[in-house]
């Protein structure tokens, strides 16, 4: 196999993962936007959408996309609730006791997880997907198609949400400027809640999607991806919904790179290395706009 | 029956007592404003009646019903629309749908395309820069689309802070002509206005704030022609 071919690979590779880092990093970055939260619970909201997902393929012997659409409809409500409950209180509260309180949540989801479900890594049964073709003699296998095809409808919905809905509208309005967007008669509770609602459920998605991808799930599968969708959110610029599309593809791209061509221990090392490089060098993010307000 | 009346308000921002009692009254069809130096509760006054803030004690009646500390999206509801201090347009999408955000509680889809045809005629730049981010616009025509935009709500009650604000003077005049073609096509006004001068010729009443109390209040033509009025505010 020649060098160009194994990029290639890697490429198809880096792609796939990077879809999901791009799901999960929306959600952070529509939160962030709105109510100024690094929701550090997102990763363990995408892990409750894995196990939803699960039971729903073994428990209700359902078949993957329904599983996917009830997990995806059970998350958002779940976010929803975590809204209401731990953030929606602390509403006027200075911003380090809602990131303290997000980082408590994410907490109780983990042990709470462990607790209704064992820390036992469960094994996400055959979906049917598990078949590989090979293109131009590049291997693309089911779940990568799946991956691909999920992730484009889900953000072409989300665009279309965002640009052409009066809710949509509504939700730009407000992460824009909340109080003015209350003169607009914006019930910016409703909007906030329902930001956690899509939030989630895109979280969720991923989360099945990955269950799918790699086969296994465990209550605590949400840490690392949901820090790395946080470095994606960074890198495409917080708050910015392209951002978190980019910074995701980028991120899962140079995770495929670095693990195919020098080591996959380097993985890890070489996504946070790409928040420290970001930080030092564009803090305001690949998309980020040095914002400059007219007197 | 006026159509606004407030009375006896008392606001706080935490421990600042900003809003001492206040009491006022707004009747259909006038334009009232309220004048007084920076800092003497004038936008507090308007933020409290558009239901940003809430007052801890005191009542505000519109139209017969008690909106003191009903939420601000539903006080838009019952009428009320407010033109925020610095414009406050929505800078990072067009100005279409700032628009569109301003008619955001209506769903007669008919009577909003009426509206908008009214706006355009009102304001015919805004037209031109409809497919425009707001952000781009001059600070007069952002004046003009933040206008536009709360009378998208078709208000009964137009609340306007500081119009003039950072305008050069032939802008100021346009706004202000605009004001009143916009109150004799129905709209009652209450106008919060630090160029007291400009505010005092197009109001039929005035009140003047001083340290969050009304100080003074009457016939706004006796105001502007008062000795007290011309040296404190209108540069002797």
């Amino acid at each position: 196999m020649d060098f160009f071919h194994q990029l290639i690979q890697q490429l198809i590779n880096g792609v796939s993962l990077g879809s999901i880092y791009a799901l999960i990093a929306l959600g952070y970055t529509m939160i962030y936007g709105i109510i100024k939260l690094i929701n550090f619970a997102h990763g363990d909201i995408y892990m409750v959408g894995a196990y939803l997902g699960f039971f729903g393929v073994t428990v209700a012997g359902l078949s993957i996309f329904p599983a996917l659409l009830i997990s995806m409809f059970v998350t958002g409500c779940l976010g929803m609730v975590v809204e209401k409950l731990a953030y929606k209180p602390l509403r006027h509260a200075p911003r380090i006791s809602l990131l303290i309180t997000a980082i408590g949540v994410s907490f109780f989801l983990e042990y709470a997880g462990m607790y209704f479900v064992t820390a036992t890594p469960r094994t996400f049964p055959d979906t049917g997907l598990n078949f590989a073709f090979s293109v131009a003699g590049f291997i693309i296998n089911g779940q990568q198609v799946m991956i691909f095809a999920i992730t484009i409808i889900l953000m072409a919905l989300l665009t279309y949400i965002v640009q052409k809905t009066k809710l949509g509208k509504a939700m730009r309005a407000a992460s824009f400027d909340t109080e003015t967007a209350q003169l607009m008669g914006i019930d910016s509770d409703r909007v906030i809640s329902m930001t956690f609602f899509i939030g989630s459920s895109l979280a969720a998605a991923a989360g099945v999607l990955v269950g799918v991808y790699y086969n296994t799930i465990d209550p605590l599968m949400g840490i690392m991806p949901g820090l790395k969708a946080f470095v994606a959110a960074v890198l495409g610029g917080i708050g910015i919904l392209p951002g978190a599309v980019v910074g995701g593809i980028i991120l899962g791209v140079i995770e495929a790179l670095v693990a195919g061509f020098l080591s996959s221990t380097f993985r890890d090392a070489a996504a946070f290395a790409i928040l420290i490089l970001v930080l030092l060098v564009k803090p305001s993010g690949l998309f980020g706009k040095n914002t400059n307000e007219k007197v | 029956m006026p159509m606004l009346e407030i009375n006896d308000i008392n606001v706080y921002y935490g421990a600042i007592h900003a809003i001492k009692g206040i009491s006022l009254t707004v009747n259909e069809g006038e334009i009232v404003t309220l004048i007084g130096a920076n800092g003497a509760g004038k936008s507090t006054t308007l933020r409290t009646i558009s239901g940003l803030l809430k007052p801890k004690t005191g009542a505000i009646n519109f139209l017969g019903k008690d909106i003191a500390g009903m939420p601000a999206h539903q006080i838009v509801r019952e009428g009320i629309s407010q033109v925020p201090e610095g414009r406050k347009i929505f800078a990072e999408m067009t100005v279409m749908e700032n628009l569109e955000l301003g008619a955001f509680t209506r769903s007669d889809s008919d009577g909003v395309a009426q509206d908008l045809k009214m706006v355009f005629g009102r304001f015919p730049r805004l037209e031109e820069r409809i497919s425009q981010l707001a952000g781009t616009l001059s600070g007069g025509e952002q004046q003009m689309l933040a206008m536009g935009r709360a009378l998208m709500s078709r208000p009964k009650l137009l609340l306007l802070d500081e119009p003039s604000m950072g305008l050069a003077p032939l802008l100021i005049r346009e706004i202000f002509s605009i004001i009143v073609d916009i109150n004799k096509a129905g709209t009652t006004v209450l106008l919060v206005e630090q160029n007291a001068n400009m505010a005092l010729s197009i109001a039929s009443r005035a009140y003047v704030l001083e340290t969050g109390r009304i100080t003074l209040s009457g016939d706004a033509k006796t105001l502007a022609a008062s000795e007290d009025i011309r040296k404190a505010y209108l540069g002797g």
